[in-house]
């Protein structure tokens, strides 16, 4: 990169003014090159490698190139179609956040005395780690004495553990990852709501308006921008969802709770030896299918900035 | 309004209300508040099966024991150690990206900004493989340095965004009028701009520390060990060794809730302003 020689004098204002965005970027730039956009490029490349993440003793990279190699073995692996198929229950139930967050922040949404506490204490869950948030629900659902098991067998007369039966595990661990994204959702909600134009709502009042389709018709037309945003921030909740399968069932039991992160984390670091290769092909496939909604993100963005 | 007041509503529905509030808190903390409450129960209480009893007594020992048999301690003063860098470092950084970007009209502005958006979107898995290779070949692996440069470049993406947008909306005139008193422009950015940046430093200030004392994903990638482990990762490992001592996994997980807790308690109006960014026109 140049610099600003100080030599020569006259276009020296027009010339500042050129170079000086470029300076202020350079280190933000550098770090996320470094460490955000080069790895990408790294980590695509290398799912075309079978390699160990051993490097021979003169420091040369020792893995092998397999083509589509990788890929192929993805499409025959059941624990892979597993771990894809639970991300699909991922994203469709984790939108749940967003009607139950709804409900909330108009729950809360009123004036009444001691009414800020409330709405901190309820957007509790989003500010405690995740790791927290999986022994909570670890504790919760515990067989034997856990609230939920006690709680379907005072019900069905036979205790659930949840966390041990292959067919509800993922389900569990969802419900324990909804309590805090409904918790930040509410609070997307609630900062909409608090700016929704009172003379709307006066004048659909006066027409008649009221309860549902108060809602429907001149509410959430008006949440648009919160609706946007609740709907990126949950699906990327959805597909970041390592944290809490870890915490509470290591994937298991049998592998049925596996999800592509956890799953490329497993094959590349985990115990199943480290396989480096075939985890990126993994996390190639979960970087593809965040790829459409985070291009729907920046597609929406840019056309509001051109309108500007 | 919406809904309509409840001050506008008949007695019975308000007195409806004011009963709902409390119960409906309960509801959703009822996992937590149980945590809570078993942190501070006695062993034995749990060995005899006496979960949800009266408990035989107030059992502040489970933190003493944490404290002092576990390295639990250590575990936090790690978190610090990578938290406090990562926030210096995102903000600052961001500070001059945000400046450039929002100031300055050149080609391929978008372009960048758009960059450090969607790269803040991308899935932690497909940097993993990498960044550790490359924290392992610069001797950083296991430090809390190593972990500390990753999430100072991760979250610069979003912290541009952040203070991209804020700078923009600050009245562009002070920077015309500056710029035809001959202020220089690293002087504009120090002067002007930055005196101005209070509350979104603030702001970014927050919801990054608490973002990263909350990591697992790159604490459990990027370091191994009491000596570097943050809280998050130390309180899995502890977890493991614990095996059905639930007093002492609570009261560990308590402890490692405390911080951003209070952070948020704190900080409130500048952590929801940071949230609810975009969320309203």
């Amino acid at each position: 990169m140049t610099t600003a020689s100080p030599t020569y004098r006259r276009p020296r204002k027009f010339n500042q003014r050129a170079i000086a965005p470029w300076l202020f970027l350079a280190p933000g730039l550098f770090m996320f090159t470094i460490y955000v956009l080069w790895p990408i490029v790294q980590s695509i490349t290398l799912s075309f490698y079978d390699w160990n993440g051993l490097y021979n003793k003169d420091g040369q990279f020792t893995g092998t190139f397999v083509g589509m190699g990788n890929y192929a073995e993805l499409v025959s692996d059941p624990a892979f179609e597993t771990s894809l198929w639970n991300n699909l229950k991922w994203l469709v139930l984790y939108m749940a956040a967003l009607p139950l967050g709804l409900f909330i922040a108009i729950f809360l949404n009123q004036t009444v005395t001691g009414i800020r506490l409330y709405k901190s204490l309820f957007f509790f869950p989003f500010v405690i780690s995740q790791v927290v948030v999986g022994l909570i629900f670890a504790w919760f659902y515990a067989p034997n004495f856990g609230l939920f098991y006690l709680l379907t067998q005072s019900i069905t007369g036979q205790g659930t553990a949840i966390l041990a039966d292959p067919d509800l595990v993922t389900y569990g661990i969802i419900a324990a990852g909804l309590w805090p994204q409904i918790a930040y959702v509410m609070i997307l909600y609630l900062t909409g709501l608090n700016n929704v134009a009172p003379d709307q709502i006066e004048a659909a009042r006066l027409d008649g308006a009221k309860g549902l389709k108060m809602l429907w018709y001149v509410v959430l037309p008006q949440l648009r921008p919160a609706t946007f945003i609740a709907v990126i921030v949950t699906v990327i909740g959805a597909l970041r969802s390592f944290d809490l399968v870890s915490i509470m069932t290591n994937g298991g039991p049998f592998g049925s709770s596996r999800v592509l992160s956890y799953y490329m984390f497993e094959m590349a670091l985990g115990e199943y030896g480290f396989r480096m290769g075939y985890g990126a092909a993994i996390a190639v496939v979960l970087f593809a299918i965040m790829m459409v909604f985070i291009t729907g993100f920046i597609w929406k963005m840019w056309r509001d900035e051109t309108e500007r | 309004m919406f809904p309509r007041p409840i001050q506008q509503s008949a007695p019975a529905v308000r007195w409806l209300y004011s009963i709902a509030l409390p119960v409906a808190l309960l509801l959703w903390l009822f996992p937590l508040l149980g945590v809570a409450l078993t942190s501070l129960r006695p062993a034995s209480d749990l060995a005899q099966g006496n979960y949800f009893g009266m408990p035989s007594g107030i059992a502040w020992e489970n933190y003493v024991y944490i404290f002092t048999e576990t390295p639990i301690g250590q575990y936090m003063v790690n978190s610090l150690w990578v938290t406090i860098p990562t926030v210096i470092g995102a903000v600052s950084l961001s500070l001059m990206t945000g400046f450039a970007l929002a100031v300055y009209g050149f080609r391929g502005n978008i372009l960048v900004f758009f960059m450090f958006v969607a790269g803040n979107f991308v899935p932690f898995q497909i940097l993993m493989v990498p960044v550790r290779d490359m924290t392992l070949q610069l001797g950083m692996y296991d430090t809390w340095y190593g972990l500390a440069l990753f999430h100072i470049a991760f979250q610069t993406g979003f912290c541009t965004l952040f203070m991209r947008n804020f700078i923009k909306a600050l009245p562009y005139e002070l920077i015309e009028a500056a710029r035809v008193e001959g202020v220089v422009e690293w002087r504009i950015f120090w002067f002007i701009v930055l005196p101005l940046m209070r509350p979104a430093i603030a702001a970014l200030s927050v919801l990054v520390f608490t973002f990263i004392w909350n990591d697992f994903f790159w604490a459990t990638v990027l370091t191994q060990g009491v000596d570097s482990q943050p809280i998050t990762a130390g309180l899995s490992s502890l977890n493991g060794q614990w095996i059905a001592q639930w007093h002492l996994v609570s009261a560990g997980s308590i402890l490692a809730a405390l911080p951003p807790v209070l952070m948020f308690f704190l900080m409130q109006k500048h952590f929801i302003a940071g949230l609810t960014l975009g969320a309203v026109k």
